[in-house]
């Protein structure tokens, strides 16, 4: 077990380097990272060779690269265009945004693998088909449409929640953004588990439990339902950094200030530092997401073992 | 071949007194005409199908079902009125936008966009991800070691993410730029479909048996190995079609996407967003057209993964 996870966090950095190496070139090499600074007037060229020269962007890019990683691993991500650091905004953002994710997860799971469960095990009645229409429909409907209809609805219409969250996102604010980023993968994982229970249900083992005299509960949760979540798990394992990434959406509609927003604003604002800083720390989000599925695989499954 | 088996017992049960003439003289089938027989059985594949070509048509000429310029702006004409959903294919069918456009003009004129952007960054992902997929999984080794941690530094970027991040560095966005940002991001998927089928299909005796007569790699590759390990991957790419019209459609709204000028749906959700609360009508249409689209490349997409995925039958 350690040896795998020495192993694989080893293989991870080749590609934590490669990918943010290629925001770093996307940014600086096929964007201007000078752009924003003069407001939205182009820089005359004396402004702009010297800013260049002051922020080092007269060396290679190579190098470039190479003093930015530096400065990220002493915790210094660079400032933004208005000159707040840009671990400040980090620490105001990812907390939200994290609460923000959470509720999705929570909503992926709960919803998600229950229905899945329920069509899996009645696959081809009225309920399996309903719910398998459902899912279409949801992951038909783009998400920034839900999220507007639903904060029309519930949140001017109806009153039943406030239409945007305040700056200090509590859980209860979060509720329904949560389930408006977790829509789209909510109806992935409730297919994905409809598969993977429906093909297990004829499995020789959970013959063998119901024939031992199981009560159908524990043949379900503890027989079927564990060899049939692999795949729900690697799902949702790698949605969380999609997710992440993703609430940019979510989080406009609803007035969200976390990730997504600072990002917006990022990219608006041609704010270099703060676009490379984030997308750095949700590919690192990204990459640890995958390792700890894998782990999880061995808690599942126990045939799986890593030497 | 065993569904052939199953079948032809099945039916010598039923009737036990049918010579295995019949059984005989049924041909095996390929994998492909099996499941095109398969397709057209499918009341989800046909009407999916159905849709796709009226929306083909649309994109195509669109002036075949309006006369009325999508660009054409009379302010007098004015949003908040509702749509006269009696007035069957006129100009004021599902109303008028803010600017005092007909709405229904622009949801058939702005198919275009999407259907090209959908058509051609699948298009291009499919040739990507296929060629780099194919190449890993046939050679192997070192090779196959580096294309697949290419692929994982490109996986380990959001696909929205990364399209705001490559879309915001050109000043002059076009369809083409989106299609750009799109493609360079989402082909890691198709690459590793294809690398995980081409693995399995290498071992096949067929393709040992060309190697031994002497086939050169191209040919192995072309002519044995990718017919029999392309079906995962047109799955997949039909299924991500909708995915990256809905994406384009994000974008757009994000106001990152499409340029402004462009009729598509993405710009006028955009732009409807901003009086839904007294004109919901703006938003509707193009929204509801865009979900029927994508709806109808995923029920395209599971039609031909329920007929291609022999272990479902």
């Amino acid at each position: 077990m350690g040896r795998y996870v020495i192993r694989r966090l080893l293989q991870m950095i080749p590609v934590f380097f490669g990918a943010t190496l290629l925001i770093f070139l996307m940014v600086n090499v096929m964007g201007d990272p000078i752009a924003g600074l003069c407001g939205d007037k182009a820089c005359d060229p004396s402004t702009a060779a010297q800013l260049k020269k002051e922020f080092g962007l007269d060396k290679p890019v190579w190098q470039q690269y190479l003093t930015y990683m530096g400065n990220v691993f002493t915790g210094d991500f660079g400032t933004a265009f208005n000159g707040q650091k840009v671990t400040e905004l980090m620490s105001a953002a990812f907390p939200v945004t994290i609460r923000l994710t959470i509720v999705a997860i929570l909503f992926e799971i709960v919803i998600g693998i229950s229905l899945g469960v329920v069509t899996g095990l009645r696959r081809g009645r009225p309920v399996d088909t309903v719910v398998l229409m459902l899912t279409l429909v949801v992951i038909a409907i783009p998400v920034f449409v839900t999220g507007l209809l639903l904060q029309l609805l519930l949140g001017v219409e109806w009153g039943v929640v406030k239409p945007t969250v305040q700056p200090e996102a509590p859980f209860n604010e979060l509720l329904i953004p949560g389930l408006v980023l977790a829509s789209v993968s909510l109806a992935y994982v409730t297919r994905l588990t409809r598969t993977s229970i429906a093909e297990n249900a004829r499995a020789d083992y959970v013959r063998t439990a119901i024939a031992k005299g199981l009560p159908r509960r524990r043949v379900i949760t503890r027989h079927l339902l564990r060899n049939s979540l692999i795949p729900v798990v690697t799902f949702i394992g790698t949605d969380v950094g999609a997710l992440m990434g993703g609430a940019i959406v979510t989080e406009r509609i609803f007035n969200i200030h976390g990730v997504g927003y600072q990002l917006y604003q990022g990219i608006l604002r041609q704010s270099t530092q703060t676009v490379v800083g984030f997308v750095t720390v949700l590919v690192l989000v990204f990459l640890i997401a995958n390792l700890i599925v894998d782990l999880l695989y061995a808690v599942l499954d126990p045939r799986i073992r890593y030497a | 071949m065993p569904e052939t088996l199953n079948k032809a017992s099945a039916g010598a049960a039923e009737t036990p007194a049918v010579t295995p003439v019949p059984v005989a003289a049924e041909k095996p089938r390929s994998l492909w005409s099996d499941a095109w027989r398969d397709l057209r059985r499918n009341p989800v594949f046909v009407i999916s199908a159905v849709l796709i070509v009226f929306l083909l048509v649309v994109a195509a000429f669109p002036g075949l079902f309006t006369s009325v310029d999508p660009d054409h702006a009379d302010l007098g004409k004015h949003y908040l009125g509702v749509p006269s959903y009696s007035h069957f294919f006129q100009e004021d069918w599902f109303g008028y936008d803010v600017q005092g456009r007909s709405i229904f003009a622009r949801v058939l004129f702005g198919a275009r966009a999407s259907i090209i952007v959908g058509v051609c960054v699948t298009l291009f992902v499919t040739l990507l991800g296929g060629l780099v997929g194919m190449l890993a999984g046939y050679f192997g080794g070192w090779f196959d070691s580096l294309l697949s941690r290419i692929t994982d530094v490109f996986f380990g970027i959001p696909l929205l993410l990364g399209a705001i991040v490559v879309l915001n560095a050109f000043t002059h966005r076009t369809i083409w730029t989106v299609v750009l940002a799109l493609g360079i991001l989402g082909w890691t998927q198709l690459a590793r479909v294809m690398r995980g089928s081409v693995l399995t299909v290498k071992q096949a005796d067929y393709v040992q048996a060309a190697k031994a007569l002497g086939a050169g790699t191209g040919r192995i590759m072309f002519r044995h190995i990718l017919p029999n390990a392309i079906a995962p991957v047109i799955v997949v790419a039909t299924i991500a079609l909708g995915g990256y019209i809905a994406a384009e459609a994000t974008l757009s709204f994000l106001g990152i996407g499409l340029p402004p000028s462009t009729v598509s749906w993405g710009n006028d959700i955009s732009s409807g967003q901003t009086v839904i609360r007294t004109a919901p009508h703006v938003l509707f249409f193009p929204s509801a057209m865009l979900s029927l689209t994508v709806l109808a490349f995923i029920m395209l997409g599971d039609a031909v993964r329920d007929a291609l995925d022999p272990k479902l039958r």
